[in-house]
Protein backbone atom coordinates (compact mmCIF):
# COMPACT_ATOMS: atom_id res chain seq x y z
CA UNK A 1 0.00 0.00 0.00
CA UNK A 2 1.29 3.59 -1.00
CA UNK A 3 0.18 6.80 0.11
CA UNK A 4 0.41 9.07 -2.67
CA UNK A 5 2.20 11.78 -1.06
CA UNK A 6 5.40 9.52 0.05
CA UNK A 7 8.27 9.00 -1.82
CA UNK A 8 9.65 5.34 -3.37
CA UNK A 9 12.12 4.56 -0.28
CA UNK A 10 9.22 5.34 2.77
CA UNK A 11 6.92 3.30 0.59
CA UNK A 12 9.72 0.23 0.14
CA UNK A 13 10.27 1.20 3.97
CA UNK A 14 5.95 0.75 4.67
CA UNK A 15 6.02 -2.44 2.91
CA UNK A 16 9.02 -4.20 5.49
CA UNK A 17 7.06 -2.65 8.39
CA UNK A 18 3.79 -4.15 7.45
CA UNK A 19 5.96 -7.17 6.56
CA UNK A 20 6.58 -7.30 9.97
CA UNK A 21 3.10 -7.10 10.98
CA UNK A 22 2.15 -10.10 8.82
CA UNK A 23 4.54 -12.22 10.32
CA UNK A 24 3.21 -11.40 13.91
CA UNK A 25 -0.26 -13.11 12.32
CA UNK A 26 -1.80 -15.74 14.18
CA UNK A 27 0.33 -15.26 16.93
CA UNK A 28 -0.37 -13.77 21.05
CA UNK A 29 1.64 -10.53 22.10
CA UNK A 30 1.90 -10.22 25.56
CA UNK A 31 2.86 -7.45 27.70
CA UNK A 32 5.83 -8.09 30.41
CA UNK A 33 7.68 -6.20 32.58
CA UNK A 34 11.38 -7.90 33.42
CA UNK A 35 13.09 -10.49 31.60
CA UNK A 36 11.74 -13.42 33.52
CA UNK A 37 8.60 -12.29 32.49
CA UNK A 38 9.82 -11.97 28.79
CA UNK A 39 11.46 -15.66 28.85
CA UNK A 40 8.01 -17.05 29.87
CA UNK A 41 6.11 -15.10 27.49
CA UNK A 42 8.77 -16.61 24.59
CA UNK A 43 8.73 -20.20 25.94
CA UNK A 44 4.97 -20.59 26.01
CA UNK A 45 5.50 -19.35 22.48
CA UNK A 46 4.47 -15.52 21.99
CA UNK A 47 5.17 -14.02 19.04
CA UNK A 48 6.68 -10.72 20.29
CA UNK A 49 6.89 -9.28 23.82
CA UNK A 50 5.30 -5.81 24.79
CA UNK A 51 8.15 -4.55 27.94
CA UNK A 52 6.79 -1.87 30.05
CA UNK A 53 7.30 -0.64 33.33
CA UNK A 54 3.90 -1.70 34.75
CA UNK A 55 1.00 -3.74 32.79
CA UNK A 56 -1.83 -1.71 32.62
CA UNK A 57 -3.77 -2.82 35.58
CA UNK A 58 -1.34 -1.66 37.73
CA UNK A 59 -1.22 1.62 35.70
CA UNK A 60 -4.90 1.84 36.52
CA UNK A 61 -4.00 1.72 40.29
CA UNK A 62 -1.47 3.80 40.44
CA UNK A 63 -3.05 6.92 39.21
CA UNK A 64 -0.22 9.66 37.59
CA UNK A 65 1.02 10.38 34.76
CA UNK A 66 1.91 6.93 32.69
CA UNK A 67 5.14 7.56 30.61
CA UNK A 68 7.37 5.59 27.77
CA UNK A 69 9.01 3.19 29.85
CA UNK A 70 12.18 3.44 31.73
CA UNK A 71 14.41 2.47 28.70
CA UNK A 72 16.80 0.42 30.81
CA UNK A 73 14.15 -2.22 30.89
CA UNK A 74 13.01 -2.33 27.50
CA UNK A 75 17.25 -3.11 26.88
CA UNK A 76 16.93 -5.73 29.70
CA UNK A 77 14.07 -7.21 28.03
CA UNK A 78 15.45 -6.95 24.79
CA UNK A 79 18.85 -8.90 25.88
CA UNK A 80 16.61 -11.49 27.40
CA UNK A 81 14.53 -13.02 24.30
CA UNK A 82 14.82 -13.18 20.43
CA UNK A 83 11.22 -12.48 20.03
CA UNK A 84 10.50 -8.68 18.61
CA UNK A 85 9.79 -6.18 21.33
CA UNK A 86 7.61 -3.81 21.29
CA UNK A 87 7.40 -0.52 23.09
CA UNK A 88 5.06 1.89 24.32
CA UNK A 89 4.84 5.89 23.66
CA UNK A 90 2.22 8.22 24.37
CA UNK A 91 -0.01 9.44 21.70
CA UNK A 92 1.95 12.27 20.16
CA UNK A 93 5.12 12.11 21.76
CA UNK A 94 7.62 11.54 18.65
CA UNK A 95 10.57 12.40 20.73
CA UNK A 96 9.54 9.24 23.14
CA UNK A 97 9.09 7.40 19.92
CA UNK A 98 12.78 8.70 18.19
CA UNK A 99 14.29 7.39 21.95
CA UNK A 100 12.53 4.01 21.80
CA UNK A 101 13.83 3.83 17.98
CA UNK A 102 17.26 4.66 19.04
CA UNK A 103 16.65 1.84 21.21
CA UNK A 104 16.09 -0.75 18.26
CA UNK A 105 12.72 -1.85 19.20
CA UNK A 106 10.92 -3.74 16.78
CA UNK A 107 7.46 -2.18 16.97
CA UNK A 108 6.09 1.28 18.95
CA UNK A 109 2.84 0.92 20.24
CA UNK A 110 1.56 4.76 20.26
CA UNK A 111 -0.72 3.90 22.95
CA UNK A 112 -3.82 5.40 25.40
CA UNK A 113 -2.91 3.41 28.28
CA UNK A 114 -0.27 5.85 28.57
CA UNK A 115 -1.38 9.80 29.28
CA UNK A 116 -1.40 11.39 25.68
CA UNK A 117 0.98 14.37 25.23
CA UNK A 118 -0.70 16.11 22.54
CA UNK A 119 -4.84 16.60 22.37
CA UNK A 120 -4.72 17.03 18.38
CA UNK A 121 -2.19 15.08 16.84
CA UNK A 122 -0.84 11.92 16.63
CA UNK A 123 2.89 11.00 15.86
CA UNK A 124 3.83 10.86 11.92
CA UNK A 125 4.71 7.40 11.47
CA UNK A 126 6.08 7.39 8.03
CA UNK A 127 8.87 9.49 9.47
CA UNK A 128 10.01 6.65 11.45
CA UNK A 129 11.91 3.47 10.35
CA UNK A 130 10.34 1.52 12.80
CA UNK A 131 6.85 0.38 12.29
CA UNK A 132 4.29 1.39 14.76
CA UNK A 133 0.70 -0.15 15.77
CA UNK A 134 -2.17 2.54 17.23
CA UNK A 135 -4.91 1.44 18.59
CA UNK A 136 -9.20 2.19 17.14
CA UNK A 137 -12.48 1.68 18.23
CA UNK A 138 -13.84 2.28 14.20
CA UNK A 139 -13.22 2.38 11.12
CA UNK A 140 -12.34 6.16 11.13
CA UNK A 141 -9.93 6.19 13.36
CA UNK A 142 -8.45 2.97 12.12
CA UNK A 143 -8.02 4.47 8.99
CA UNK A 144 -6.50 7.64 10.26
CA UNK A 145 -3.97 6.40 11.99
CA UNK A 146 -2.89 3.99 8.61
CA UNK A 147 -2.91 7.40 6.73
CA UNK A 148 -0.29 8.45 9.39
CA UNK A 149 1.65 5.51 8.50
CA UNK A 150 1.02 2.73 11.03
CA UNK A 151 1.57 -0.26 10.40
CA UNK A 152 -0.58 -2.51 12.13
CA UNK A 153 -4.47 -1.70 13.81
CA UNK A 154 -5.48 -3.36 16.93
CA UNK A 155 -8.73 -2.45 18.71
CA UNK A 156 -8.38 -0.35 21.70
CA UNK A 157 -10.74 -2.31 24.09
CA UNK A 158 -10.31 -1.07 27.81
CA UNK A 159 -6.90 -1.87 28.45
CA UNK A 160 -6.11 -3.96 32.25
CA UNK A 161 -9.65 -3.91 32.91
CA UNK A 162 -10.17 -7.79 32.14
CA UNK A 163 -13.24 -7.13 30.66
CA UNK A 164 -13.57 -8.27 26.86
CA UNK A 165 -16.64 -5.95 25.80
CA UNK A 166 -14.85 -3.34 24.13
CA UNK A 167 -12.34 -4.84 22.46
CA UNK A 168 -15.48 -6.71 21.13
CA UNK A 169 -17.43 -3.41 20.47
CA UNK A 170 -14.66 -1.87 18.56
CA UNK A 171 -14.00 -5.03 16.61
CA UNK A 172 -17.18 -5.33 15.41
CA UNK A 173 -17.43 -1.51 14.45
CA UNK A 174 -14.77 -1.96 12.59
CA UNK A 175 -15.78 -4.66 10.68
CA UNK A 176 -19.29 -3.37 10.07
CA UNK A 177 -17.55 -0.30 8.84
CA UNK A 178 -15.87 -2.61 6.18
CA UNK A 179 -19.07 -4.09 5.15
CA UNK A 180 -20.51 -1.15 4.78
CA UNK A 181 -18.15 -0.05 2.67
CA UNK A 182 -18.66 -2.71 0.48
CA UNK A 183 -22.28 -1.98 -0.25
CA UNK A 184 -21.57 1.62 -1.58
CA UNK A 185 -21.75 2.57 -5.21
CA UNK A 186 -18.47 4.69 -6.10
CA UNK A 187 -20.22 7.42 -6.46
CA UNK A 188 -20.88 7.67 -2.22
CA UNK A 189 -17.52 6.71 -1.35
CA UNK A 190 -16.20 10.17 -1.14
CA UNK A 191 -19.01 11.23 1.27
CA UNK A 192 -18.61 8.26 3.27
CA UNK A 193 -15.35 9.59 3.62
CA UNK A 194 -15.91 12.31 5.03
CA UNK A 195 -18.47 10.77 7.30
CA UNK A 196 -15.82 8.26 8.51
CA UNK A 197 -13.06 11.38 9.15
CA UNK A 198 -10.49 9.24 6.93
CA UNK A 199 -8.36 9.36 4.00
CA UNK A 200 -10.48 9.33 0.52
CA UNK A 201 -7.48 6.61 -1.03
CA UNK A 202 -8.25 4.46 1.72
CA UNK A 203 -11.82 4.13 2.08
CA UNK A 204 -11.14 3.25 -1.64
CA UNK A 205 -8.85 0.69 -0.70
CA UNK A 206 -10.53 -0.64 1.93
CA UNK A 207 -13.73 -1.09 0.19
CA UNK A 208 -11.93 -2.72 -2.68
CA UNK A 209 -9.87 -5.37 -0.19
CA UNK A 210 -12.62 -5.76 2.24
CA UNK A 211 -10.31 -5.83 4.56
CA UNK A 212 -8.17 -3.20 6.35
CA UNK A 213 -5.01 -2.34 4.69
CA UNK A 214 -2.70 -3.46 7.56
CA UNK A 215 -3.13 -6.35 9.73
CA UNK A 216 -5.50 -5.90 12.36
CA UNK A 217 -5.31 -7.47 15.38
CA UNK A 218 -7.21 -7.02 19.04
CA UNK A 219 -6.33 -5.82 22.03
CA UNK A 220 -7.62 -4.35 25.59
CA UNK A 221 -9.25 -6.98 28.40
CA UNK A 222 -8.23 -10.50 26.80
CA UNK A 223 -8.45 -12.76 30.44
CA UNK A 224 -8.80 -16.09 28.89
CA UNK A 225 -7.85 -18.40 26.27
CA UNK A 226 -11.79 -18.38 25.56
CA UNK A 227 -11.58 -14.76 25.24
CA UNK A 228 -8.69 -14.63 22.49
CA UNK A 229 -10.65 -17.20 20.42
CA UNK A 230 -13.86 -14.93 20.47
CA UNK A 231 -11.47 -11.91 18.92
CA UNK A 232 -9.88 -14.21 16.16
CA UNK A 233 -13.56 -15.57 15.59
CA UNK A 234 -14.70 -12.11 15.29
CA UNK A 235 -12.08 -10.96 12.69
CA UNK A 236 -8.53 -10.27 14.68
CA UNK A 237 -5.67 -11.36 12.80
CA UNK A 238 -3.39 -11.47 16.48
CA UNK A 239 -4.46 -11.05 20.03
CA UNK A 240 -2.48 -8.77 21.98
CA UNK A 241 -2.74 -10.27 26.23
CA UNK A 242 -1.70 -6.92 28.23
CA UNK A 243 -2.54 -7.65 32.02
CA UNK A 244 -4.81 -10.95 31.53
CA UNK A 245 -1.51 -13.05 31.65
CA UNK A 246 0.91 -11.55 34.79
CA UNK A 247 -1.90 -10.02 36.62
CA UNK A 248 -3.30 -14.15 36.91
CA UNK A 249 -2.66 -16.70 39.28
CA UNK A 250 -0.88 -18.82 36.77
CA UNK A 251 1.00 -16.88 33.90
CA UNK A 252 3.17 -19.71 32.70
CA UNK A 253 -0.12 -22.15 32.29
CA UNK A 254 -2.00 -19.50 31.01
CA UNK A 255 0.13 -17.92 28.44
CA UNK A 256 0.38 -21.32 26.70
CA UNK A 257 -3.21 -22.10 27.11
CA UNK A 258 -3.87 -18.46 25.17
CA UNK A 259 -1.14 -19.14 22.82
CA UNK A 260 -3.00 -22.51 21.87
CA UNK A 261 -5.81 -21.14 21.49
CA UNK A 262 -5.32 -18.81 18.82
CA UNK A 263 -3.95 -21.39 16.65
CA UNK A 264 -7.49 -23.42 17.15
CA UNK A 265 -9.35 -20.65 17.30
CA UNK A 266 -12.44 -22.78 15.38
CA UNK A 267 -11.72 -26.04 17.12
CA UNK A 268 -14.03 -26.14 20.38
CA UNK A 269 -12.72 -29.54 21.67
CA UNK A 270 -9.18 -28.12 21.65
CA UNK A 271 -10.56 -24.93 23.41
CA UNK A 272 -11.70 -26.66 25.99
CA UNK A 273 -8.48 -28.87 26.22
CA UNK A 274 -6.69 -25.57 27.29
CA UNK A 275 -8.83 -23.84 29.25
CA UNK A 276 -9.15 -27.40 31.34
CA UNK A 277 -6.51 -26.81 34.01
CA UNK A 278 -6.31 -23.22 34.59
CA UNK A 279 -6.50 -21.63 37.52
CA UNK A 280 -8.10 -17.96 38.47
CA UNK A 281 -8.12 -15.49 35.73
CA UNK A 282 -7.25 -11.59 36.69
CA UNK A 283 -10.03 -10.39 38.43
CA UNK A 284 -10.71 -7.18 36.37
CA UNK A 285 -13.16 -4.51 36.21
CA UNK A 286 -16.33 -4.50 34.73
CA UNK A 287 -15.76 -1.50 32.06
CA UNK A 288 -19.61 -0.51 32.97
CA UNK A 289 -18.88 0.05 36.34
CA UNK A 290 -15.44 2.54 35.86
CA UNK A 291 -16.38 6.03 35.70
CA UNK A 292 -15.88 7.87 32.21
CA UNK A 293 -12.67 9.49 33.43
CA UNK A 294 -11.10 6.27 34.36
CA UNK A 295 -11.61 4.75 30.80
CA UNK A 296 -8.26 4.83 28.88
CA UNK A 297 -10.36 4.16 24.90
CA UNK A 298 -11.28 7.65 25.01
CA UNK A 299 -7.68 8.87 24.63
CA UNK A 300 -6.54 9.98 21.42
CA UNK A 301 -9.57 10.21 18.21
CA UNK B 1 -7.42 -33.49 -9.78
CA UNK B 2 -3.87 -33.66 -7.46
CA UNK B 3 -4.49 -32.85 -4.07
CA UNK B 4 -4.09 -28.91 -3.00
CA UNK B 5 -0.96 -27.16 -1.64
CA UNK B 6 -0.62 -27.79 1.99
CA UNK B 7 -0.07 -24.34 4.15
CA UNK B 8 1.38 -25.38 8.01
CA UNK B 9 -1.10 -23.09 9.34
CA UNK B 10 -0.01 -22.85 13.48
CA UNK B 11 1.22 -19.26 12.71
CA UNK B 12 2.62 -16.73 10.61
CA UNK B 13 2.11 -14.80 7.09
CA UNK B 14 0.40 -18.21 5.42
CA UNK B 15 -2.39 -16.09 4.15
CA UNK B 16 0.04 -14.29 2.05
CA UNK B 17 1.09 -17.52 0.33
CA UNK B 18 -2.39 -18.92 0.38
CA UNK B 19 -3.20 -15.57 -1.87
CA UNK B 20 -0.14 -16.35 -4.20
CA UNK B 21 -0.72 -20.11 -4.85
CA UNK B 22 -4.87 -18.81 -5.49
CA UNK B 23 -2.79 -16.07 -8.10
CA UNK B 24 -1.12 -19.17 -9.85
CA UNK B 25 -4.72 -21.13 -10.26
CA UNK B 26 -3.99 -23.60 -7.39
CA UNK B 27 -5.90 -24.97 -4.24
CA UNK B 28 -4.58 -24.70 -0.83
CA UNK B 29 -5.03 -26.29 2.03
CA UNK B 30 -4.32 -25.70 6.12
CA UNK B 31 -2.46 -28.09 7.90
CA UNK B 32 -2.42 -27.71 12.26
CA UNK B 33 -2.65 -31.47 13.04
CA UNK B 34 -0.40 -34.59 12.29
CA UNK B 35 -3.54 -36.51 10.08
CA UNK B 36 -3.89 -33.35 7.83
CA UNK B 37 -1.14 -33.93 5.90
CA UNK B 38 -2.22 -36.55 4.30
CA UNK B 39 -4.32 -34.06 2.57
CA UNK B 40 -2.04 -32.49 0.80
CA UNK B 41 0.10 -32.95 -1.93
CA UNK B 42 3.33 -30.80 -0.69
CA UNK B 43 4.27 -28.34 2.13
CA UNK B 44 5.37 -24.45 2.38
CA UNK B 45 6.30 -23.40 6.05
CA UNK B 46 5.59 -19.85 6.05
CA UNK B 47 7.35 -16.80 7.47
CA UNK B 48 6.50 -16.17 11.28
CA UNK B 49 8.38 -16.73 14.51
CA UNK B 50 10.39 -19.87 14.70
CA UNK B 51 10.46 -19.81 18.59
CA UNK B 52 6.32 -20.08 18.45
CA UNK B 53 6.18 -22.76 15.28
CA UNK B 54 9.18 -24.40 17.09
CA UNK B 55 7.32 -25.10 20.43
CA UNK B 56 3.19 -25.34 18.61
CA UNK B 57 5.16 -28.53 16.22
CA UNK B 58 6.35 -30.26 19.66
CA UNK B 59 3.15 -29.62 21.82
CA UNK B 60 0.87 -30.55 18.65
CA UNK B 61 3.28 -34.12 18.34
CA UNK B 62 4.17 -32.45 14.28
CA UNK B 63 8.03 -33.01 14.84
CA UNK B 64 8.05 -36.71 13.17
CA UNK B 65 4.82 -36.37 11.17
CA UNK B 66 6.44 -33.24 9.43
CA UNK B 67 9.77 -34.93 8.74
CA UNK B 68 8.25 -38.25 8.23
CA UNK B 69 6.54 -35.71 5.43
CA UNK B 70 9.26 -34.04 4.11
CA UNK B 71 10.95 -37.48 2.96
CA UNK B 72 8.63 -38.19 0.35
CA UNK B 73 7.23 -34.57 -0.32
CA UNK B 74 8.18 -31.34 -1.57
CA UNK B 75 8.60 -28.54 1.49
CA UNK B 76 9.26 -25.29 1.00
CA UNK B 77 9.88 -22.63 4.06
CA UNK B 78 10.69 -19.21 3.83
CA UNK B 79 12.38 -17.25 6.65
CA UNK B 80 11.46 -19.05 10.09
CA UNK B 81 10.10 -21.54 7.64
CA UNK B 82 13.64 -22.05 6.52
CA UNK B 83 15.09 -21.73 10.16
CA UNK B 84 12.58 -24.97 11.03
CA UNK B 85 13.98 -26.93 7.84
CA UNK B 86 17.39 -26.38 8.63
CA UNK B 87 20.31 -29.10 9.81
CA UNK B 88 21.63 -26.72 12.91
CA UNK B 89 21.36 -23.63 13.91
CA UNK B 90 23.98 -21.08 15.06
CA UNK B 91 24.53 -19.64 18.06
CA UNK B 92 20.91 -21.31 19.36
CA UNK B 93 21.67 -22.77 23.22
CA UNK B 94 20.55 -26.16 24.06
CA UNK B 95 17.96 -24.93 26.10
CA UNK B 96 14.27 -24.87 26.58
CA UNK B 97 14.40 -21.63 24.83
CA UNK B 98 15.70 -22.39 21.87
CA UNK B 99 14.02 -23.05 18.74
CA UNK B 100 14.64 -27.27 17.38
CA UNK B 101 14.65 -27.37 13.67
CA UNK B 102 13.76 -30.29 11.78
CA UNK B 103 17.37 -31.21 10.60
CA UNK B 104 16.07 -31.60 7.22
CA UNK B 105 18.39 -29.50 4.83
CA UNK B 106 21.73 -29.43 5.18
CA UNK B 107 22.68 -26.04 6.13
CA UNK B 108 23.36 -23.85 8.95
CA UNK B 109 21.44 -20.94 9.55
CA UNK B 110 21.77 -17.96 12.16
CA UNK B 111 18.63 -16.64 13.14
CA UNK B 112 17.93 -12.63 12.93
CA UNK B 113 21.47 -12.57 11.10
CA UNK B 114 21.16 -9.34 9.93
CA UNK B 115 20.00 -7.21 12.76
CA UNK B 116 16.88 -6.15 14.15
CA UNK B 117 13.06 -4.86 12.26
CA UNK B 118 14.98 -1.22 11.57
CA UNK B 119 17.64 -3.09 9.48
CA UNK B 120 14.90 -4.67 7.42
CA UNK B 121 15.50 -4.82 3.48
CA UNK B 122 14.40 -5.33 0.07
CA UNK B 123 17.43 -6.16 -2.46
CA UNK B 124 17.64 -7.40 -5.92
CA UNK B 125 18.60 -11.15 -6.27
CA UNK B 126 19.90 -14.12 -8.51
CA UNK B 127 17.67 -16.74 -8.54
CA UNK B 128 18.71 -18.92 -11.59
CA UNK B 129 17.92 -21.81 -9.84
CA UNK B 130 14.39 -21.05 -9.13
CA UNK B 131 13.83 -19.75 -12.57
CA UNK B 132 14.20 -16.10 -11.30
CA UNK B 133 17.39 -15.02 -12.80
CA UNK B 134 16.27 -12.02 -15.30
CA UNK B 135 15.55 -9.88 -13.89
CA UNK B 136 16.68 -11.01 -10.69
CA UNK B 137 13.95 -11.18 -7.81
CA UNK B 138 13.29 -8.07 -5.89
CA UNK B 139 13.95 -10.12 -2.33
CA UNK B 140 12.44 -8.41 1.35
CA UNK B 141 14.28 -9.79 4.00
CA UNK B 142 12.15 -8.79 7.17
CA UNK B 143 14.37 -9.84 10.50
CA UNK B 144 15.60 -12.21 8.46
CA UNK B 145 17.96 -15.18 9.26
CA UNK B 146 21.63 -16.12 7.31
CA UNK B 147 22.38 -19.05 5.58
CA UNK B 148 26.51 -19.38 7.06
CA UNK B 149 26.99 -22.63 5.94
CA UNK B 150 25.82 -25.09 3.14
CA UNK B 151 26.23 -28.62 3.38
CA UNK B 152 27.03 -30.91 0.55
CA UNK B 153 23.79 -32.21 0.22
CA UNK B 154 22.19 -28.82 -0.09
CA UNK B 155 22.66 -26.71 -3.50
CA UNK B 156 22.81 -22.70 -3.29
CA UNK B 157 19.47 -21.83 -5.63
CA UNK B 158 19.73 -18.07 -4.92
CA UNK B 159 22.42 -15.83 -3.83
CA UNK B 160 22.07 -11.95 -2.62
CA UNK B 161 25.91 -10.14 -4.17
CA UNK B 162 28.13 -13.36 -2.74
CA UNK B 163 25.83 -14.69 0.05
CA UNK B 164 23.22 -17.52 -0.09
CA UNK B 165 19.86 -16.81 0.27
CA UNK B 166 18.08 -20.31 -1.08
CA UNK B 167 18.72 -23.92 -0.66
CA UNK B 168 17.42 -26.53 -2.29
CA UNK B 169 17.93 -29.73 -1.56
CA UNK B 170 16.11 -32.59 -3.84
CA UNK B 171 12.01 -31.37 -3.18
CA UNK B 172 12.89 -29.40 0.04
CA UNK B 173 13.94 -25.58 -0.36
CA UNK B 174 14.05 -23.08 2.58
CA UNK B 175 14.54 -19.00 1.48
CA UNK B 176 16.20 -16.58 3.81
CA UNK B 177 13.50 -14.10 2.55
CA UNK B 178 9.76 -13.87 1.59
CA UNK B 179 8.74 -14.61 -2.07
CA UNK B 180 4.87 -14.50 -0.60
CA UNK B 181 5.37 -10.79 0.19
CA UNK B 182 5.51 -9.84 -3.39
CA UNK B 183 3.57 -9.85 -6.66
CA UNK B 184 6.18 -11.61 -8.39
CA UNK B 185 5.21 -15.45 -8.45
CA UNK B 186 8.43 -17.23 -10.06
CA UNK B 187 9.66 -18.66 -7.04
CA UNK B 188 6.57 -20.41 -6.07
CA UNK B 189 5.99 -21.31 -9.68
CA UNK B 190 9.15 -23.17 -8.96
CA UNK B 191 8.12 -24.43 -6.11
CA UNK B 192 5.22 -26.30 -7.93
CA UNK B 193 7.33 -27.18 -10.78
CA UNK B 194 9.50 -29.15 -8.54
CA UNK B 195 6.78 -30.43 -6.64
CA UNK B 196 4.90 -31.80 -10.46
CA UNK B 197 8.43 -33.18 -10.94
CA UNK B 198 7.68 -36.05 -8.80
Amino acid sequence: METPWTDKQTAERYRHKVGLAEMLKGGVIMDVTNAEQARIAEEAGAVAVMALERIPSDIRKMGGIARMSNPGIIKAIQAAVSIPVMAKCRIGHFAEAQILEALGVDFIDESEVLTPADNANHVFKHDFKVPFVCGCRNLGEALRRIGEGAAMIRTKGEAGSGDIVEAVTHMREVTEGIRRLQTLRSDELMAEAKRLGAPYHLVLETAELGKLPVPNFAAGGVATPADAALMMQLGAETVFVGSGIFASEDPAPRAKAIVDAVTFHDDPAKLLEVSLTLGEAMKGRAVNEMEENEKMAGRGW
Amino acid sequence: MSKPVGLLTLQGDYEKHRQTFAALGRETCGVRRPDELDRVSCLVIPGGESTTLSRLIDRIGLREPLRRFAADHPVMGTCAGLIMLAGALEGEEESDFGVKPLGLLDCTVLRNGYGRQIDSFTAPVAAGGLGAAEPPFAAVFIRAPRITAVGPGAEVVARHGEEPVAVRQGRLLGLTFHPELTDDLRIHRAFLDLAGSV
